[in-house]
């Protein structure tokens, strides 16, 4: 029995002392976390920070951990306001019955919205333990001090913790925002590198995912899912099925197919020759791989302006060089190294589901819809489970659990995908086309800049609706693909930070052609990449240096700083004395325009013969405001640069006529240990400014950090993702492509 | 068919009574309550289902519970002895080398497999062993300072 997260916020009651802090629904908390909740959560409070009896403090978040570490960085910021040792914080992640509301963990946006909340409760919690004291010490709050919870009267010996102040007491307040905040010069916690909470238990082999609950009574199911998006299930050979030992039961509901059985095992094997026997209807329905992008392009539905300024018919006349270049992103895959599971029970007319979701409170919603539940028969217990970098099979598997758990009797079910189920099922990061023209004036500066975009859409999370979830449309046998398609987030870093007097920014939808939701960063890293490089290309043209182009167009000093950073950390100035076919690149983007400023510079060989690219070297500098956990930071962009750098050369989602091809990673394969390069990252910490999120900073930047120093390496400009070899094969789609687009 | 399978685990003699077909890891996970190796691919691409099987790293979601008889089997979990971390354990903390962790057992396996065999392991010795075992949150650079944190520790 593995399961640690069961307390409901009754059962809190019925313990000893504790002092519980949290926002009154309606009152106003912060913009950012505002505009994350979207309400449905009951009681007279939320709690977020709870102080307990046992000399331990709670931190409670709405907010998921994905292996990103914010239940670290939110227990500094607990920890901090609140004077009390890291040791001492404990933190309950999502759970509809225990936290507030706080959405999808999504966008970079948790240390900005759960944590601005954390700190704000922790700081009103400070001030009412304080004001207890000073009751007992007969001292005035701001005589008072506060050492891992332990109270002293300034010049005298008198002393009490955090811990006796309460005793038996059982309080609970909510934050009124009088509370007052440290200024950042008085941090000890915040801003220094604190070790993961979570990495003790990971490294020994005590950490537990939602795949290693183990429920008393639990069985085990596999879903047989449809062999194409499309396909009706016409005939299942029950009867040989029933022979593998084991086998509870079959569920069948329209093209929903699974099998549950008592043992892990025996739900794979009788999986499988269900999928071997059962007779489905299906047809082609998906375009030519080759013709990818003519069919996005051709499909594109009515381009819309994003930004628009200056007067670029003036800027055009008077541009004396002209450049135009198309850049092409596949479609990519979350893939995640667990394939996604759940477990669910069904009981007594309450339906729970233990599940590794982004978005608790909004799977709530849609199992509610899906099966006609109201919110208070339904909850979802958030429980980690391997990295998701975006919205991937895990709102899926907990609404196939529900379904299944209908048939199971009151016994808990546990599903999980098999590989195969969550190379070809999980909603893609989605195709686009970039095509960008500029005009350098006789100076270098750019005066004219016009950008294109074409985007299958990037958000079809389910959010309270039914028919984004697989076991829903298949049981129901809808047709097509979730999702409203169009560009979505598909235009997020579309505008570049870059100063340019003349510019207009389209974008255009296009024809869904597989399934499609949010991968880490959304349309940022297409459009950082295609932006970025040509950038590059610009300054090919007119024969300036790429970091002095970039530094000649920016006028916010942040930017520059992470650039100049970059560029000091890698001698950038060695970029001409390089050995021959080795090259250094540099990308740059602010995630969304408004969080974390990142540099990359990529260096990179192309072997002479294979024209193989080998990654040498990743150096990032980053900039995301007031730093919380510096080595947490580190480690997101360093991620963020190994796993772009997967993306950019090696990964595409491939599909015949019916169906997606890429079922393993022998089909798909990612970047590996020895492929890898080394990383290096400078954090530049900005006391007092905002504190941002950084885990999708890195991506765009660094993918175009690669493509840049190919060019620079080979000469060889690559604007088709993925990249290289440098020669490409015949047969490839970006051959035509790749043909050098020379300025005119 | 079940029958009964002796195993050796983590230093203890265990029986279990399963289809002797069954791949190893979910009698490790399932019966004996070994969470650490971790179901990935199901087909040995990915490595997060390794142990040490008399000293060496094998994959468990492929290999029958039969094979596994009378071999030595360590864990994640059994690397920990009378509550002290095994070092390459020690230093995958020290150098924070994880994100999600779902690969780290894998990881950790793979690399004590490899500095028993040899302690001071070459650059090209750890990436040919360390390249079995995928991690999709971007810990490599992580994972290589943790293991010649042990490897340099060992050399003369």
């Amino acid at each position: 029995m593995t399961n640690q997260n069961t307390t409901s916020r009754r059962d809190l009651l019925k313990g000893s002392g504790f002092l519980a802090v949290g926002f009154c629904l309606g009152l106003p908390i912060t913009a950012a976390s505002a505009a994350e909740r979207r309400g449905g959560r009951g009681g007279n409070i939320d709690a977020w920070i709870r102080i307990n009896a046992d000399g331990t403090v709670t931190v409670l978040t709405g907010k998921m951990e994905l292996g990103q570490g914010i239940k670290t960085a939110l227990a500094q910021i607990a920890a901090e306001e609140l004077d009390v040792s890291m040791e001492r914080m404990r933190v309950v992640i999502a759970d509809t019955e225990q936290t507030a509301d706080e959405g999808y963990t999504a966008a970079s946006v948790s240390v900005e919205s759960s944590g601005s909340s954390i700190r704000q409760a922790a700081a009103e919690t400070r001030q009412i333990l304080l004001q207890l004291a000073g009751e007992k010490l007969a001292a005035a709050p701001d005589q008072l001090d506060v050492t891992d919870g332990v109270i002293t009267r300034r010049g005298g010996d008198q002393r009490i913790s955090y811990w006796e102040l309460l005793g038996d007491q059982r309080i609970q307040r909510q934050v009124t925002g009088q509370a007052p905040l440290k200024r950042p010069e008085q941090y000890r916690v915040v801003g220094k590198s604190a070790g993961r909470l979570d990495i003790p238990d990971i490294a020994s082999g005590k950490a537990v995912y939602v795949q290693d609950l183990r429920l008393p009574g639990m069985v085990h199911a596999r879903v047989v899912r449809p062999p194409t998006y499309e396909a009706v299930l016409r005939e299942v050979d029950e009867e040989a099925v029933k022979e593998v030992a084991g086998v509870i039961r079959i569920v069948r509901e329209g093209n929903f197919l699974a099998v549950v059985a008592q043992r892990e095992e025996q739900a794979v094997w009788a999986a499988e020759i269900l999928r071997q026997t059962a007779t489905w209807e299906q047809a082609d329905s998906l375009p030519k791989y080759e013709e990818l992008y003519e069919h996005l392009r051709r499909n594109a539905g009515e381009r819309r302006p994003v930004q628009q300024g200056g007067d670029l018919n003036a800027g055009w006349a008077a541009a004396a060089v002209r450049v135009e270049a198309a850049y092409f992103r596949p479609y990519h895959m979350h893939g995640s190294l667990g394939p996604s599971c759940a477990v669910a029970q069904f009981k007594e007319g309450q339906l729970t589901v233990w599940s590794h979701t982004q978005g608790p409170f909004p799977l709530k919603r849609t199992l509610c819809a899906m099966f006609n539940l109201p919110q208070d028969k339904v909850r979802v217990i958030g429980v980690v489970g391997s990295g998701c970098y975006g919205h991937n099979g895990a709102d899926d598997v907990g609404a196939d659990a529900a379904l299944i758990a209908r048939w199971a009797e009151g016994r808990p079910v546990r599903v999980q995908w098999s590989r195969a189920d969550e190379h070809t099922w999980e909603p893609y990061g989605p195709g686009m086309i970039m095509t960008l023209r500029g005009g350098l004036d006789g100076t270098g500066r750019i005066v004219a800049w016009e950008y294109d975009l074409i985007s299958d859409g990037h958000g079809a999370r389910p959010g309270g609706n039914a028919d984004a979830v697989l076991a829903h449309r298949h049981r129901s046998g809808m047709k097509g693909l979730p999702g409203a398609g169009g560009v979505g987030g598909g235009t997020r870093n579309s505008e570049p930070l870059y100063n340019f007097s003349n510019g207009r920014i389209m974008a255009a939808g296009t024809r869904r052609v597989l399934r499609t939701s949010s991968l880490r960063g959304l349309g940022a890293y297409a459009n950082v990449f295609a932006i970025e490089c040509f950038m590059d290309e610009l300054a090919a043209a007119a024969r300036i240096d790429p970091v002095a182009m970039r530094l000649g167009h920016l006028a916010d000093e942040r930017a520059k700083a992470v650039i100049q950073a970059v560029a000091q950390a890698v001698s950038w100035e060695r970029r001409d004395k390089l050995p021959v076919n080795h090259g250094l690149g540099i990308g740059f983007a602010r995630y969304k325009n408004y969080a974390t400023y990142c540099a990359v510079v990529a260096e990179v060989a192309v072997d002479p013969v294979s024209r193989e690219i080998r990654l040498i070297k990743l150096t990032a500098a980053a900039d995301a405001g007031q730093v919380i956990n510096p080595d947490g930071l580190a480690n997101q962009i360093e991620g963020g640069m190994i796993q772009s750098a997967s993306w950019t050369l090696k990964e595409q989602v491939k599909f015949d006529a019916r169906r997606v091809t890429c079922r393993d990673w022998e089909d798909y394969p990612i970047l590996r240990y020895d492929q890898s390069p080394a990383t290096q990252v400078i954090v530049l910490n900005r006391p007092g400014e905002r504190a941002v999120g950084a885990g999708e900073a890195s991506m765009g930047p660094t993918g175009a950090a690669i493509a840049n120093a190919v060019f620079a390496a080979s000469g060889k400009r690559l604007r088709t993702l993925p990249l290289g070899p440098v020669a490409a094969a015949a047969g490839d789609p970006s051959i035509a492509r790749d043909a050098d687009v020379a300025p005119r | 068919m079940t029958r009964k399978v002796r195993l050796h685990v983590n230093g203890q003699e265990q029986q279990v009574d399963v289809d002797p077909r069954t791949p190893l890891i979910y009698v490790l996970r399932n019966d004996l309550a070994l969470n650490s190796p971790k179901y990935g691919c199901g087909q040995r691409q990915c490595g997060s289902c390794m142990v040490l099987m008399d000293g060496v790293a094998e994959y468990t979601c492929t290999m029958p519970v039969a094979q596994a008889e009378g071999r030595k089997i360590v864990t994640l979990e059994g690397l920990v002895r009378d509550g002290r971390l095994h070092p390459v354990q020690q230093a995958f903390i020290d150098e924070q080398a994880a994100q999600c962790g779902y690969c780290t057992s894998g990881m950790i396996i793979t690399a004590v497999a490899l500095l028993d065999k040899h302690p001071h392991a070459t650059e090209a010795q750890v990436r040919e062993a360390m390249s079995k075992v995928l991690c999709r949150c971007g810990t490599y650079s992580r994972v290589a300072r943790a293991i010649s944190r042990v490897a340099r520790r060992e050399q003369p």
